[in-house]
């Protein structure tokens, strides 16, 4: 089957989404726009599955005549043009590769938006800019689709620019709002300064592997005895090698859009956006871009031990500070941006102790079936929580409780995504967390113990946040208007059933480091720890949440200091504040604006002035006495004369 | 009857030219200004008569130029009687000391 004739239009149906609905939306689809965004990126969807179906089970996998089994599945190039050529070596290609993850990452972008898309339409009628906000998602869908399918750095930079930009539009959807409006230039500005680093990366590499070429780069750079593997490891600069440079740079951008410490500041902010966006962007999408970024130029990671030990450390602190931060956030929102942070942390170390080739692999692709098992749960938290916030009409907890009564659907639906997160058996995040945890009980025990505690404050917090909203205290309810509509109901159980089935998916199969299926062992007195340790989170969770009382007062009385900065997201919103506005303001900031204000100003305001002074001098010439003009033009003439006749010496 | 030299005529054209520019310096009156204008424009017709008489009896380019100078003179000198009567209209006077707003 030949993917070109169709694979181009699962990102384009969205972008023809954007542009319609961008150009005539509000004056013509205000009223049909959600039903027209849908129906294209159902669509889209369809063909990702077909895509999918195809790749895995009818033509992906490359036979090994001489060993039977040990088939690998290929990389396919379904689509490549030029787009920019500047020399013949050296041109920018866009094209659509195919290849396990980017296989799974269509399906996952175009599901879990599909069902974003349906929700809205329930979430966000009546909204004045409704068509505004469809073309807007279109557009993201369009630039995360284009991203996963890159088949090299500078298309995927592109994508990746394109998905902050999209991500800053829908961040500030409610742009009437100031915190809206911060949230979002926050969003777009610190995840730029990420992208410089991974610019650089990509130039580092580039420059190096002597192509942008995903498939090029990562033969020359593995390959031992190649002359570019000799000259990117042999090249240092402050005594590390461009090798590690490169890549810590790359993973740096990674970084910013996946929200890993420290530069996960905007994450939380970026909650100000709709929440079905939320969903959709912070949750199963954009955020885990990083993560398939490293998942992507895996082999030169695996390569270079240290850029491997950096995405574990990182990986592992974002996952334990913002499981901890997150047991203290009041407003719902927040707290599910924690938890994404923290579960982006665990694929990001699973990850950082992989290795290539059987067992060792078993990290990677562990990292992928949370990734993919995350997508569903996690977007359906947020969609819960949206319909949660549509009915009570407040982010906060206080302002919640006792709703199971009013909304079974969403409880039902919430309370599976918790289970499902906190790693109970068996819903979808138990055999991918297993497999995590499996990974870094292979690797080390300070990982395997970080992890399997933040497992047990994941746990606690979901719970905590489940009781508080479904259990607790009753709230009065002053109009009972329903769950939502038919289409905000959809979602919630076709993703309920997607992440009570995704769990049972052979994950290994499809996708492994080296392409070749990898056998999932299922250890049962593995799993009993993490299990053990997951229901005594639940367990604390409901004693202190499922009936209002005394208790959560008391306990955080009792930490104190802790509990505070936890509360307070450990100052680091702080810090970055000192440090922008304390040192770069002084010490950058305004020697600079002093040099444009007296040095470049200066300069422009002297021409200026000398110019000025020069005319109030000489403009008397201008008298406009019309004798004076004819007697300059009578001495004009003289003057010629006498140069011509008597001074013009050939 | 003997011709008259060359110089001569020269010397008159040459008095006539710096009579008309003397006129166009010193003079306020326009009319005057144009008149002194016409003089150095028959300066130059003299100038281009003589020397196609004198150097080139069997051509007849200077004459044409003359005529065309008449011509333009003709046409200058409508255009410029329309000019001072517009000025005249609008500053009440036709001295050039008066019409001096076009400055700096």
């Amino acid at each position: 089957m030949n993917y070109s004739s169709y694979i181009a239009l699962i990102p384009l149906l969205p972008l023809a989404a954007f542009v319609l609905l961008g150009l005539f939306g509000r004056k013509y689809f205000n009223q049909s726009a959600g039903i027209i965004a849908t129906g294209l990126l159902l669509i889209s969807t369809v063909l990702s599955v077909y895509t999918a179906y195809q790749y895995f089970f009818v033509d992906g996998k490359l036979p090994v005549p001489a060993n039977p089994g040990g088939d690998t599945y290929q990389t396919i190039t379904a689509l490549k043009f030029t787009w920019l050529s500047f020399t013949e070596n050296v041109s920018i290609d866009m094209g659509i590769i195919l290849d396990p993850i980017s296989v799974m990452m269509l399906v996952v972008v175009t599901f879990v938006s599909l069902m974003v898309h349906i929700f809205s339409l329930g979430y966000m009628k009546g909204e004045e800019r409704f068509a505004t906000y469809y073309a807007f998602l279109g557009l993201f869908t369009f630039s995360m689709l284009g991203l996963v399918v890159s088949s090299n750095l500078f298309q995927i930079y592109m994508f990746w620019e394109l998905v902050g930009a999209s991500s800053y539009l829908l961040i500030g959807y409610y742009f009437q709002k100031p915190s809206a409006v911060a949230a979002s230039k926050k969003a777009f500005i610190v995840t730029r300064f990420a992208d410089l680093g991974f610019l650089i990366g990509i130039l580092v590499l580039a420059f190096y592997g002597e192509s942008l070429d995903f498939n090029t780069i990562i033969q020359k750079l593995t390959a031992q005895q190649a002359s570019q593997f000799v000259a990117i490891t042999s090249a240092s600069f402050v005594g590390v090698s461009a090798l590690t440079w490169g890549l810590t740079l790359v993973f740096m951008g990674g970084a910013g859009k996946s929200a890993m410490f420290p530069l996960h500041i905007w994450l939380p902010d970026a909650m100000e956006g709709p929440t079905p966006v939320s969903a959709l962007i912070h949750a199963a999408t954009m955020v885990v871009a990083g993560v398939y970024l490293v998942a992507r130029l895996f082999p030169l990671f695996d390569v270079n031990e240290e850029a491997l030990s950096i995405v574990t450390i990182v990986g592992l602190v974002s996952a334990l500070f913002a499981a901890v931060i997150a047991c203290t956030q009041t407003d719902i929102k927040r707290v599910l941006a924690y938890s994404t942070m923290s579960q982006i942390g665990y694929m990001m170390f699973a990850l950082g102790v992989s290795g290539t080739g059987g067992e060792d692999g078993l990290g990677y692709t562990a990292s992928m079936f949370h990734l993919f098992t995350h997508a569903f749960f996690k977007s359906l938290l947020f969609l819960g929580a949206g319909a949660v916030i549509h009915f009570v009409h407040s982010n906060e907890m206080k302002d919640m409780g006792g709703l199971r009564k009013y909304m079974p659907i969403t409880h039902i639906s919430f309370l599976i995504a918790c289970l499902a997160i906190a790693g109970v058996p068996p819903f979808a995040g138990f055999f991918s967390k297993e497999e995590i945890l499996l990974a870094a009980y292979n690797s080390s025990m300070v990982v395997y113990v970080i992890a399997l505690l933040t497992s047990g404050l994941t746990a606690f917090y979901m719970f905590r946040l489940y009781f508080s909203i479904f259990w607790n205290k009753e709230i009065e309810v002053h109009n009972n208007h329903g769950e939502g509509t038919f289409s905000m109901k959809l979602p919630l159980i076709l993703l309920a059933i997607c992440t009570l089935a995704a769990g049972f998916i052979p994950f290994g199969e499809f996708v492994s480091a080296d392409g070749k299926a990898l056998e999932s062992h299922f250890h049962l007195s593995f799993s009993i720890a993490p299990v053990a340790i997951g229901l005594a989170g639940i367990g604390l969770a409901m004693y202190l949440f499922l009936y209002e009382n005394e208790c959560p007062e008391k306990y955080s009385r009792m930490l104190g200091g802790f509990y505070k900065a936890a509360y307070k997201k450990f100052y680091i919103d702080e810090i970055y504040l000192f440090i922008t506005k304390k040192v770069i303001f002084n010490f950058i900031g305004r020697p600079a604006a002093w040099i444009d204000r007296n040095i470049v100003d200066g300069l422009m305001n002297g021409i200026a002035t000398t110019t000025a002074t020069i005319s109030s001098i000489i403009k008397g010439v201008q008298s406009g006495k019309v004798q004076n003009y004819a007697l300059y033009f009578f001495g004009g003439i003289a003057t010629l004369v006498i140069v011509f006749i008597y001074l013009w010496k050939q | 009857m003997s011709e008259v030299p060359i110089s001569h005529i020269l010397f008159v054209s040459t008095a006539l030219f710096f009579i008309g520019m003397y006129g166009l310096f010193t003079r306020r009156n326009m009319i005057t200004m144009l008149m002194s204008i016409e003089l150095m424009l028959n300066s130059v017709n003299i100038n281009f008569v003589t020397f196609n008489k004198y150097l080139y009896p069997e051509k007849l380019d200077g004459i044409f130029f003359t005529i065309f100078i008449i011509t333009i003179a003709a046409a200058e000198a409508a255009v410029a009687i329309a000019i001072i009567i517009n000025l005249y209209r609008s500053h009440k006077s036709i001295d050039v000391e008066d019409a001096t707003e076009m400055k700096y």
